[in-house]
């Protein structure tokens, strides 16, 4: 969070032009708008740049996070400033599939580390690097609530949990075979137990 | 068996539904609030049960709701706090995955209590699933008139939503929640004034955890007087316990407060016991906050008293010989857990989570983290002990918000408890074995 740290991303008046919301993302952003009273729709930024990260490539760039500040009618530094705050949103480009794995206590005391090295050695990057095909992003997450069922690793909106090396072959190799963006938004969230 | 009042029908098929939910006596308390009681008599009842705040503090609901101001013409908020987020905590996610109706049935029937028009239910952004569930059960409640324009045919109404968050620790604290509610970054506000006077856009706002609002519907639907019944002195009611780590059985339990923390460990009502048949070490009793207690500490209290699952009990010899129920976030650690290594997780997770507004928080966390590493590869000597210390006793009370403390509280137990552990890895003498750990394919095979 207060620690992230990001290129300056170069800003791109032609690819501003072309950030637009699809139809459908933005009726979600209206009614994320309706929750609020009229004067207050700051408030939907949160939710609203959820709605933006998964329908422009899985990331914020500049372009995006200027777009979203003139939906919500707000500077673009109050876009950026929520954005560079919380860990959810990517202020550069990843994966298709960004694998988090946890690696607080409860998933620490049931082998998360070891978990980390299995899916480094098999996607032959390390923590925080993308894979050359673009599919896989991996990184470490901080407790997502699931000690009950660790160790575990989110992906998009799925929470994969009671890991084991056999659990996270089949997890890549359903995503690998699907190819396709996963954002925290999907409605088609599988969760395994 | 204890009694359950909040999942006991979690296992019944399809009770996410409004219809299961309805069948198995589901908004029996919107009715009995909406139709034969005043608000005020709701708040009453809340305050003879004695409920406190299920999210870590403990604090008296009843009390926190009759601070609400309630000034002419300006709108009164209720925020639900489903920001869980404190390691070893997972008991609301499985509460508003299993039965969300009974958080929304909670959200009306205190809402009403309150004079609220709109609440918010306001979830940290990982469990974006889960919000869809509560979301569904939201729209099931509007289309059977639970939610929406005159009640049940009262003047009562109420507008209740979903939000996200983005992925921070910090919006558990209730004011960094309303100021991430408000759409900006999660930083703690100073208090006062609280939120009962200004919260959600400058109104009054109660903001009450997820198990505290579902907590009010048996509350209601049995009487204050027979809620408090259940329970020991000032710890009523029942509480959910997230168990993890080493036991047999992790999972979420629904406890009657005043059980013995041995019979939550060994029953196999529980926890079922450390698992490998290998003993106990030490326990995080409530969640990553409360300081650790070794396992002679965790089951008996300094007096020789057995340690009960209460509030009480639970801070029995203060944070000497004593811990805190929290969130009931309950970690158990068998013999061979290295606990400079499991406190190390801690200090990561504090130094990632730290807003950055208060320099003994920003920094000290960043410093403990730093030193512990030392200890995970080996330079550390016996003087970082001494500064570790040194650290964490200048961050506790010196920061706008808890964090401070959550961060501070750790390092001091595990120095308080296990200072040997250190010392020996200081020395040379050993080293952080983490290779026992490669046993997952072991333990899930």
């Amino acid at each position: 969070m207060s620690s992230q740290v990001h290129g300056a991303q170069k800003f791109d008046n032609a690819k501003r032009a072309e950030t637009v919301f699809s139809e459908e993302a933005m009726k979600t952003v209206q009614t994320i708008i309706s929750h609020y009273p009229p004067e207050k729709i700051k408030s939907a930024l949160l939710p609203v740049l959820h709605v933006a990260q998964a329908e422009f490539g899985g990331w914020l760039s500049p372009e995006t996070m200027d777009y979203v500040a003139s939906v919500l009618k707000i500077r673009p530094v109050e876009v950026f400033e929520v954005a560079s705050f919380y860990t959810m949103y990517n202020l550069k480009p990843m994966g298709k599939c960004v694998l988090e794995v946890c690696q607080t206590s409860s998933c620490w005391l049931n082998g998360a580390e070891d978990i980390v090295k299995y899916i480094e050695k098999k996607l032959n990057i390390k923590v925080g690097e993308t894979t050359k095909d673009g599919m896989f992003s991996l990184k470490v997450a901080e407790c997502l609530g699931s000690c009950g069922t660790a160790p575990m690793l989110q992906c998009g909106a799925s929470y994969h949990e009671n890991l084991t090396y056999e659990k996270v072959d089949a997890i890549l190799e359903t995503y690998k075979n699907e190819g396709k963006l996963r954002s925290y938004t999907d409605l088609d969230y599988k969760n395994t137990l | 068996m204890g009694r359950k009042l909040l999942i006991h029908n979690d296992k019944v098929p399809g009770i996410n539904t409004l219809e299961v939910y309805r069948a198995h006596g589901g908004y029996a308390s919107v009715e009995k609030a909406l139709k034969t009681m005043q608000p005020d008599q709701v708040t009453d009842e809340v305050k003879k049960s004695g409920l406190r705040g299920r999210g870590g503090a403990g604090f008296p609901t009843g009390m926190k709701w009759s601070f609400l101001a309630k000034p002419e013409g300006v709108p009164r908020y209720l925020v639900c706090n489903a920001d869980e987020s404190e390691p070893g905590t997972f008991k609301d996610r499985y509460l508003m995955e299993k039965i969300p109706h009974a958080l929304i049935e909670g959200m009306i029937t205190s809402s009403f209590a309150l004079g609220a028009k709109t609440s918010y239910i306001y979830i940290r952004g990982e469990y974006f699933y889960v919000a869809r569930i509560v979301e569904a059960a939201i729209a099931e409640a509007y289309a059977a008139g639970w939610l929406g324009k005159n009640i049940l045919g009262t003047d009562f109404s109420h507008d209740c939503y979903v939000q996200v968050g983005g992925g921070a620790y910090i919006c558990g604290e209730e004011t960094a929640l309303l100021e991430s509610l408000e759409g900006k970054r999660g930083n703690p506000r100073i208090k006062p004034p609280f939120p009962a006077v200004a919260g959600l856009w400058g109104c009054p706002t109660v903001v009450n955890n997820v198990e505290t609002i579902a907590a009010v519907v048996p509350i209601v639907n049995m009487g204050g007087e027979e809620y408090a019944k259940i329970g020991v002195g000032k710890s009523t009611g029942t509480k959910l316990i997230s168990a993890s780590g080493h036991i047999n059985k992790p999972g979420v339990y629904e406890i009657e407060l005043g059980i013995t923390v041995e019979e939550f460990i060994y029953s196999e009502e529980y926890c079922g016991g450390i698992r490998n048949g290998k003993k106990l070490k030490a326990v995080v009793a409530g969640g990553s906050s409360v300081p650790i207690l070794p396992a002679a500490l965790a089951l008996t209290t300094a007096k020789g008293e057995p340690r009960l699952m209460t509030y009480e009990s639970l801070s029995d010899g203060g944070f000497l010989t004593g811990t805190m129920l929290g969130s009931g976030g309950f970690i158990a650690m068998d013999e061979d857990t290295s606990i400079v290594k499991n406190l190390f997780t801690f200090s990561r997770f504090y130094h990632h989570e730290s807003c950055g507004q208060c320099s003994p928080c920003r920094e000290g966390t960043g410093w403990m983290e730093k030193i512990l590493k030392k200890f995970l590869n080996g330079t550390a000597n016996e003087s970082d002990v001494d500064l570790l210390w040194d650290i964490q006793s200048k961050i506790e009370g010196k920061t706008i918000c808890p964090l401070g403390e959550a961060a501070a509280w750790p390092v001091a137990a595990a120095i308080r408890h296990f200072k040997h552990e250190f010392i020996e890895i200081a020395q040379k003498k050993k080293f952080v074995d983490i290779s026992h750990y490669d046993r997952l394919n072991k333990i899930r095979a």
